[in-house]
């Protein structure tokens, strides 16, 4: 009963896999941030590649389809001169555990180091930690409605780089709590680096109850959930949430939490705005505030290479250092 | 055979029974207790010395998962692991391929536990014809093939006018109707209780109401029809005082709780462990002290293994992919017992709700050792520790989260109609 001992970490408290962020201590959520300042430096170089992962091989097992996280994840792994080998499994073809277990057997005898994985269901990243031999590291790309770490660390990479102090921010989320796996990674990321106060908001049907007991505070009106706010971070609301089961329409959702112009004025004037895209313009956000001054959205893709850098060089440089030290 | 048992403390809570005694069988049958009958001269003794000496054990409720299922486990495979759990008699509920819902499929089944030989199966025949809630069963006819009741398993009869004929109808031939309370649209494609863990996690939930919403369906319908019925493995602390107020008012329901959901709470998932995916869910803490304490209050008189094995791919996935259920039918003795350790039943108590409780609520003879009455009896050890292993375990599915468990409860002989079915290895 009760908790098992923490998968993500190795015995002498490095990161071995990075599966959610909930359960790291804010020791590592900062390394990851300081670790990513120095390849976002990398970025800026004309050659733009350091030898850290030569050698070792990194397979990108998408279950689910992702453009913007898997190149991203693939552009970091060339980055530290991995060889890149990226696999798009369909879902229908491996709904079963069996077979899921069967595609991972299949890439060990390849050889890999570390599996990069995206899938549809909560707890397959950790399903494939557990399975996996030793000597592989996994980095979550999204499970589900569980968590999506790295994109989380992306985000307090790009608030960070805004805002010196996460104890004095006030940040909001807006929209489809209930789904977002990207949202409960913020919540633990923000929580654990000790923001001031986060605030959810969205109707009823999209934020559970439950949600306050992560330690932040409901809203139901977003000019109100605004107030005072230095970060609003908008989330994708999904075209199959429109149809009259969460939400009546597309249109009442952009009038009630679509972030305006009008609506941005409730925040601080110097929040940003951040969202993990694909944006559905006139749906949560108008096209001005995404285009406006005080969007982030672009820094958030940039950053997402660095951060991304930090977590593979990371998990890697764990088996490292326990190679070192036998 | 004739047999005496020597020694023993004998607990039998049908008969009121618990002292210290010698306990005589000949010819398949309880023929006396304490001084043996005129001319009695045992084939064999057994040493009673330090043991307990009960009814065989009535599981309300166990999948055999045969006919349909036999890569999970079989009738041979799962009544041998009940032998040597202490169980005589196991209800299958009508789950099966193909479904109980003809004679031929309940005959089929007794002719495969009797050519086994370890133990008893009763049947629940299906409440609609191939359990999908369209239509009613041909319940006269499985009632006449020997069907205990009537029920639709875990597939919800979302149709209220169904459900009401259905129940008339079952009362019309004076058959117990089980239910299993969920509504099937409140649950969605939830795999857990909606509650902190299934929103941390990002699992879809299964909020309370889905069971309270449909119980409180059923118990409108019981009362309107007046027929008897039988409430399926409750899962929350609310639907357990539903069922006690029903109770009160007179209303003729019963109720069970599958042991695990006595111990085990949704926070035990962890890192989405397979093994905690079961139906209805693993609730709050609290809902598991509720259960708890409808047992003690006896709104709650029958505890069952719920047992369901699977092979081992079944578990080998997600957590909302793994299929629901924990092979449990070699712990539920011990983990009775752990209740009167917890004081939370007496000995009495914890052995009736597994034994004539439940055999009560299936209207069957069995669970008790009066005389004349078959000798199905379960002696076991209250103090032999041992620990669950895989390796050790008789049953085909070896899905149980106890892993590693110790317990004390250890079951030393099993007897059916008077036959040794099962003899601890010393």
């Amino acid at each position: 009963m009760g908790y098992r001992n923490n998968v993500q970490l190795t015995p002498d408290k490095r990161l071995k896999h990075f599966l959610s962020i909930e359960g790291l201590p804010r020791s590592i959520l900062v390394e990851i941030l300081d670790t990513a300042e120095n390849f976002a430096q990398v970025g800026e170089r004309a050659i733009k590649k350091v030898p850290i992962l030569r050698g070792k091989t990194i397979v990108n097992l998408f279950f689910e389809n992702s453009t913007r996280t898997r190149t991203t994840f693939e552009l970091a792994a060339k980055r530290l001169s991995a060889d890149v080998l990226t696999m798009n499994i369909s879902t229908s073809a491996t709904s079963k555990g069996e077979s899921l277990l069967d595609t991972l057997n299949n890439l060990e005898a390849m050889q890999s180091d570390m599996f990069v994985v995206r899938h549809a269901s909560s707890g397959a990243a950790y399903f494939i930690a557990k399975h996996a031999p030793d000597h592989i590291s996994v980095v979550n790309a999204g499970d589900g409605c569980h968590e999506h770490p790295t994109q989380a660390m992306l985000d307090m990479f790009t608030i960070r780089r805004h805002f010196a102090d996460f104890s004095k921010l006030k940040i909001a989320i807006v929209g489809d709590l209930h789904h977002s796996r990207v949202a409960r990674s913020q919540i633990h990321a923000l929580t654990t680096l000790g923001v001031n106060e986060v605030r959810v908001i969205g109707p009823n049907t999209l934020i559970p109850n439950e949600m306050s007991k992560l330690g932040v505070h409901l809203y139901h009106d977003l000019c109100k959930g605004l107030r005072d706010v230095d970060v609003v971070i908008m989330l994708r609301l999904q075209k199959e949430r429109m149809d009259g089961g969460f939400l009546p329409s597309e249109k009442e959702y952009f009038q009630t939490f679509g972030l305006t112009e009008q609506k941005l004025s409730c925040a601080k004037p110097n929040a940003i705005v951040m969202h993990p895209g694909p944006i559905n313009r006139g749906v949560e956000i108008a096209s001005e505030v995404a285009n406006g001054k005080q969007s982030v959205i672009l820094q958030q893709v940039t950053n997402g290479i660095a951060v991304r850098m930090a977590v593979m060089s990371m998990t890697m440089g764990s088996h490292l250092a326990a190679e070192n030290k036998s | 055979m004739k047999i005496k048992i020597e020694n023993a403390r004998v607990v039998d809570p049908a008969n009121n029974v618990d002292q210290m005694t010698d306990l005589y069988i000949a010819d398949g049958m309880i023929v006396s207790l304490g001084t043996g009958p005129e001319g009695f001269s045992a084939d064999k003794v057994i040493d009673g010395k330090d043991q307990i000496v009960c009814p065989g054990l009535v599981d309300m409720r166990a999948r055999l998962r045969e006919p349909g299922f036999e890569y999970k486990a079989t009738i041979a495979s799962e009544t041998q692991a009940a032998a040597a759990s202490g169980i005589t008699t196991l209800c299958s509920p009508p789950d099966t391929i193909p479904v109980i819902d003809t004679p031929a499929v309940v005959e089929l089944i007794r002719h495969r536990a009797s050519a086994a030989g370890f133990a008893k199966i009763v049947v629940v025949g299906a409440l609609t014809k191939n359990l999908a809630a369209k239509k009613i069963s041909e319940m006269y006819a499985l009632k006449n093939a020997g069907c205990v009741g009537v029920g639709n398993a875990l597939k919800p009869v979302a149709d209220g006018l169904l459900m009401r004929r259905a129940m008339e109808y079952a009362a019309s031939h004076d058959l117990t109707v089980f239910l299993y309370a969920e509504d099937a649209f409140l649950r969605g494609d939830g795999c857990a209780h909606e509650g902190q863990m299934s929103v941390r996690l990002g699992l879809s939930g299964i909020p309370e109401i889905a069971e309270t919403v449909a119980v409180s369906r059923e118990l409108a319908l019981i009362e309107l029809t007046g027929v008897r019925a039988h409430f399926y493995g409750l899962s929350t602390a609310v639907s357990a005082r539903m069922i006690k107020r029903a109770q009160l008012e007179g209303l003729p329901v019963t109720a069970d709780v599958a042991i695990s959901h006595l111990y085990m709470a949704d926070i035990d998932i962890g890192e989405f462990d397979t093994f905690y995916n079961v139906r209805p869910p693993f609730r709050s803490q609290r809902d598991r002290e509720g259960l708890r304490a409808a047992v003690s209050e006896h709104t709650i008189t029958a505890i069952c293994s719920d047992h369901q094995p699977h092979e081992e791919d079944a578990k080998l996935g997600t957590f909302s992919d793994a299929e629901p259920g924990i092979s449990c039918l070699e712990t539920l003795l011990p983990l009775v017992l752990r209740l009167v350790d917890d004081k939370l039943v007496s000995l009495s108590e914890a052995i009736a709700s597994i034994t004539h409780k439940p055999a009560d609520i299936l209207g069957i003879n069995a669970g008790t050792l009066g005389i004349g009455e078959a000798a199905d009896v379960c002696i076991f050890h209250p103090q032999n520790d041992w620990r669950v292993t895989k390796e050790k375990m008789w049953s085909e599915g070896k899905n149980t989260p106890y892993i590693g468990w110790e317990f004390s409860a250890k079951v030393s002989y099993t007897l059916l109609d008077g036959r040794i079915v099962y003899q601890d290895r010393l």
